[in-house]
């Protein structure tokens, strides 16, 4: 149900771009002006989202039991699964940012028939996932090319790199292929096993087809419905420089494409796909692990008003004597 | 404690990051830029419609030698009737002789470099 549901709102964004393009002529509505609010959102909606994680205080930390805190100087520590100063975080950090090394973590509990409870390391998550992601950034990293002019020797050494293989004029990239399977398999793990399918919500399935959609277009575009390429790079360098023009001869499918585009640039800041910002936050991950050397102050403690024992004996010093009580001090 | 500081640190590298292009195209002057291959033929008209031929010129170009390597087939029919020898160089080219002005000048604002010319090359002209 809740994967029709998500089916069906990407088939209805398709439509939109369908009926305002295809039918209606819209081309700057759906060319520029969704763009530039796409972006808009996406930039409003992420500093906003930010700055309200800057004001949360930030917890004391929290140890995550798998490396060596650092201690006594004869314990061996372990800087990067329990760091204690800035280059151990920086480490821990990008280690996960760039390898995923929770996931690679990640074990199944499986009870197997014969009765058996099974503790096992799965590692197609953590594949599919990192797959996926660099794939994604390399594609991103490649668009350069239709914003930047002239285009840089480096983007063109990616893009060289991507299409080395030359099969097929045009040359079909790697990662095209790749985050295809990759998006296939995270959205048939969602369908397939009951345990995630139980767990997924709608806006999962969606962000997985919108995605979807996204590269699907993008390689109809490249291999089969061929678009003039010198007029879409037009239309991203006007709209980028500001100075939006909408020049002719860009194909409906460039316009699903876009629409489908700025709807996950615009949804970005509001789903769950924002914990691309939100990992480098994560307290787990970047805060030191450094309590025993450092006391960490809670900023939203109430200024208590304490009366220290020894005011107390001070203040009830004879009432105390009378009663023979036994007094710290004597005088 | 707050990090408060480093956040907005970051979110501003961020934020820089991600509009470079609009410094870079500043910088370089070229956001205006559009490629405008010189036509350098007495002719009025390409193989197929100039529309066409901007958007589709390389699937052209792969039934071409497709049609010439596998089938040894060498005539092509034009939408208008017109018949043209299938070949890069002695057709494409002989109307398109200005390649670095024409050709190249639109693949370089795409980012597309042809290995064509390793094998076909260009007859010298002066
Ligand atoms: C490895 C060398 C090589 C490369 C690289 C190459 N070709 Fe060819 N091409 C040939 C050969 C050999 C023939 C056959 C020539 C003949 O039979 O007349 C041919 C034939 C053709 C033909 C039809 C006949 C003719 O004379 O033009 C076309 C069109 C063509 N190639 C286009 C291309 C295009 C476009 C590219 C770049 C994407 C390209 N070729 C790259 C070797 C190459
Ligand atoms: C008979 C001469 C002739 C031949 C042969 C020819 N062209 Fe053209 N081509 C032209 C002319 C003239 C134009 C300009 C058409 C116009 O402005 O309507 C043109 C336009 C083009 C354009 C669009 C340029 C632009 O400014 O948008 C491309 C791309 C192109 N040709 C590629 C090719 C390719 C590839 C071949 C070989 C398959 C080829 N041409 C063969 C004469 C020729
Ligand atoms: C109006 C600009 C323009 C002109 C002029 C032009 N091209 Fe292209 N060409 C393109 C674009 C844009 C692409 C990429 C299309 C894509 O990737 O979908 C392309 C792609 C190609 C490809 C396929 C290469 C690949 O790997 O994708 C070949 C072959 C090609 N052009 C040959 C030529 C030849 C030969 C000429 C000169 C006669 C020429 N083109 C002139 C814009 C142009």
């Amino acid at each position: 149900m809740k994967v029709l549901y998500s089916l069906l709102a990407v088939i209805v964004l398709v439509l939109v771009a369908y009926v305002g393009v295809g039918l209606l002529g819209l081309h700057s509505l759906f060319g520029v002006m969704i763009p530039y609010a796409a972006g808009a959102v996406f930039i409003v909606g992420l500093v906003y989202r930010v700055l309200k994680w800057a004001k949360a205080p930030v917890p004391f930390h929290i140890p995550t039991v798998c490396g060596q805190q650092k201690s006594l100087p004869w314990i061996k520590a372990n800087n990067i699964e329990s760091p204690h100063n800035t280059w151990g975080v920086i480490a821990r950090l990008a280690l996960e940012v760039l390898l995923f090394r929770s996931l690679f973590r990640n074990e199944r509990v499986e009870l197997r028939r014969s009765e058996k409870l099974i503790f096992g390391g799965n590692k197609y998550l953590w594949l599919g996932g990192l797959a996926f992601h660099w794939c994604l950034f390399i594609i991103l990293f490649r668009h350069l090319i239709y914003f930047m002019e002239p285009v840089p020797s480096v983007v063109l050494f990616v893009q060289d790199m991507d299409g080395i293989f030359e099969f097929a004029v045009p040359t079909l990239f790697l990662t095209d292929l790749v985050i295809l399977i990759a998006l296939t398999y995270l959205f048939l793990r969602r369908v397939i096993y009951s345990q995630i399918r139980y767990i997924s919500l709608s806006s999962d399935y969606f962000a997985v087809l919108l995605i979807l959609g996204v590269v699907i277009s993008g390689v109809l575009i490249r291999l089969f419905y061929k678009v003039d390429i010198a007029a879409v790079k037009e239309l991203a360098m006007g709209v980028i420089s500001f100075r939006p023009t909408v020049p002719e001869g860009i194909s409906l499918l460039f316009y699903i494409k876009l629409f489908l585009v700025s709807t996950l640039v615009a949804y970005f800041p509001f789903s769950k796909l924002v914990h691309g910002a939100g990992i480098l936050l994560s307290p787990t991950r970047n805060l030191k692990n450094n309590s025993r050397m450092r006391r960490h102050i809670n900023p939203w403690d109430y200024p208590v008003k304490v009366h220290t024992y020894e005011k107390y004996e001070e203040e009830f010093r004879e009432a105390m004597k009378e009663a023979g009580l036994p007094l710290e001090k004597e005088n | 404690m707050y990090d408060a500081d480093k956040i907005i640190t970051g979110l501003i590298i961020f934020l820089c990051l991600i509009t470079f292009p609009i410094y870079y195209n500043i910088a370089t002057g070229k956001a205006a830029y559009r490629p405008e291959p010189k036509i350098v033929t007495e002719e009025k008209q390409c193989v197929e419609s100039k529309g066409y031929m901007r958007a589709k010129h390389m699937d052209l170009l792969e039934e071409w030698r497709e049609s010439v390597v596998r089938e040894g087939k060498r005539v092509y029919v034009a939408s208008d009737g017109k018949q043209y020898t299938m070949s890069l160089v002695d057709t494409c080219m002989r109307c398109h002789w200005n390649k670095a002005e024409f050709c190249d000048l639109c693949h370089n604002y795409v980012g597309i470099r042809l290995n064509c010319w390793s094998c076909h090359t260009l007859p010298k002209r002066d």
